[in-house]
């Protein structure tokens, strides 16, 4: 395991930067709404009459009022896109940075299988991953406790649950990506990220497109969806996850015979 | 026993061959140089050779190795130091050495701290500060502290001041005296000269010659230095010729008689006749 701790190690200012920074707006949030609370119900009936635009974000099936309707609103859209561009950051590099810091000759020339690189470079991915979602579900919960809120335990949990799982398609395909590419690519996890979530407003928009909500992620991450329906969209889920174990497939078939750059 | 044994070993990057149908062979205790200029297929077969890139066709074996069905095994064997090298920054030299160390699962801080004192390498440095000269020492210490039973050193006295190649050169000499094959690259002759057992030139991604340095040495060439004038164009075998305001040189392989008839008939007022450096054989097959 002498990589995977090399990698968590390579990685932790990354990740304490983006926990950080993911965990603060989401406390700033939840601590905003008591104030917030009173004017909602305005809010609500506002943004109902929106159309488009509050559909776009779901807005228009929830209730402003009820610190669920806010939190996923408001924090989904912090933990739905940093989470999700962190995961895609942290996917991208796995593999890819060794050749952009040309660092490839010193660690492929040790005694250790690149099968043996590419499963604990997954590892780490994943492992920084849990931890971050770990943290600012803490931090959310022991937030919303002490603004006298109540937890409403099953709609958090998979809620945050189908955000992590999110992360977790948006990290193995980016995974995949970074098999075959050799220098920057930050760019292009990124762009992958934003195209998914652009896809997403445009499905909840318009019903004649409603096929693309399987191809995104954020399909199956829509706090309206998950807060009315108490469950997550399972086919939604399983085409991601598909998604994602066929980056990780790639990622091996490519990374086992890459022509390594100097 | 072999060391290295490639056969017919070709890599092709699209359509340009970086290394055509090589064949080469090292012995196991070795100290051999691998000569060539930029681009003539070193560093590529090299690479090759360690795994970083796979082989278009032919085959190659270390130590009886096939390197692509026993790549992870045949690395056990191996220190590596590339031409360039670059190591993880916000480490610490020693965290690179103790990473490296890990890496090949084996406790090496005796030899590891034997090695920096030696190289004078301050290991409490961050490696993203060091100079170039000493990320190689960096590098070296990385390549030799397990001892390893094949040192590969791509260029490896680049960027160290003349003393740490001398001191560079020491050591390799001790590991190869306890049995480790040496296969360096370069560009420096003299240092192929001084130091190596064997060499072996590369030319557009082929072999031309490889052989013991001192058989290298006595390819028969002559170098012949002299004033005065002497029309060469009788003779054959003359190649390499230099000509300045009064000095003139140039390599023969031809007969010797007939070349001291012809010095004997013109107008020479100095002469000498020595055997050619290994620099200037090395110049002779590089403009064939």
């Amino acid at each position: 395991m002498v990589i995977l701790k090399h990698e968590l190690k390579q990685n932790k200012s990354a990740f304490i930067i983006w926990t950080a920074a993911i965990g603060f707006f989401i406390l700033a949030c939840i601590f905003l709404y008591p104030e917030m609370k009173n004017e909602m119900d305005e809010a609500t009936k506002v943004f109902s009459k929106m159309g488009n635009f509050s559909a776009a974000f779901g807005m228009d099936r929830l209730n402003f009022g009820t610190l669920i309707g806010f939190y996923t609103i408001e924090c989904g859209n912090i933990l739905g896109i940093g989470g999700a561009f962190f995961a895609a950051i942290m996917g991208i590099t796995a593999l890819m940075k060794e050749e952009k810091e040309r660092t490839a000759e010193f660690l492929y020339t040790h005694p250790i299988s690149r099968k043996r690189v590419v499963t604990e470079k997954l590892l780490a991915v994943l492992l920084i991953i849990v931890f971050m979602n770990v943290i600012i579900f803490l931090l959310a919960v022991i937030s919303i406790a002490a603004i006298h809120e109540d937890i409403l335990w099953k709609e958090m949990l998979l809620y945050h649950g189908a955000l992590f799982m999110m992360q977790l398609e948006i990290a193995g395909i980016c995974f995949g990506i970074s098999a075959f590419i050799s220098r920057s690519g930050i760019g292009i996890g990124i762009g992958v990220t934003a195209g998914f979530y652009f896809l997403n407003l445009i499905t909840n928009i318009s019903d004649k497109v409603d096929f693309l909500k399987y191809i995104t992620p954020y399909g199956y991450t829509d706090g309206a969806d998950i807060v009315n329906d108490k469950s997550i969209d399972i086919p939604c889920l399983i085409i991601g996850l598909i998604f994602m174990v066929i980056g990780i497939i790639a990622a091996y078939l490519k990374y086992m015979k890459k022509d390594l750059k100097a | 026993m072999v060391a290295i044994k490639t056969d017919k070993l070709t890599k092709k990057y699209g359509d340009i061959y970086g290394i055509k149908e090589l064949d080469l062979t090292v012995k196991e205790g070795d100290f051999f140089g691998f000569i060539g200029p930029n681009g003539a297929g070193k560093s590529t077969t090299i690479r090759t050779l360690l795994g970083l890139i796979s082989p278009t066709s032919g085959s190659a074996t270390i130590f009886g190795m096939d390197i692509v069905k026993e790549h992870d095994k045949i690395l056990k064997d191996i220190g590596y130091l590339p031409s360039e090298i670059n190591f993880y920054n916000k480490m610490t030299v020693k965290d690179v050495i103790d990473f490296s160390a890990s890496l090949k699962h084996k406790d090496c801080s005796k030899k590891a701290a034997e090695l920096c004192e030696r190289l004078s390498l301050d290991t409490s440095k961050k490696v993203d500060e060091l100079s170039l000269g000493n990320r190689k020492k960096a590098g070296i210490v990385c390549a030799i502290q397990h001892q390893p039973k094949l040192l590969i050193l791509d260029e490896p006295t680049s960027g160290l001041d003349p003393l740490m190649q001398m001191e560079f050169f020491k050591i390799l000499t001790e590991e190869n005296l306890h049995g480790s094959t040496v296969f360096l690259s370069s560009h420096i002759l003299s240092e192929v000269q001084s130091y190596c057992q064997y060499a072996a030139f590369i030319k557009n991604g082929k072999i031309i010659v490889s052989d013991k340095v001192e058989k290298l040495e006595e390819t028969g060439a002559k170098k012949v230095s002299f004033v005065g004038n002497f029309d060469t164009s009788s003779l054959t075998g003359i190649s390499d010729i230099k000509q300045s305001d009064k000095m003139c040189s140039f390599l023969y392989t031809g007969d010797i008689k007939k070349l001291l008839k012809a010095l004997a008939e013109s107008d020479i007022k100095d002469l000498s006749i020595t055997e050619p450096t290994l620099e200037e054989i090395f110049m002779n097959y590089y403009e064939v």
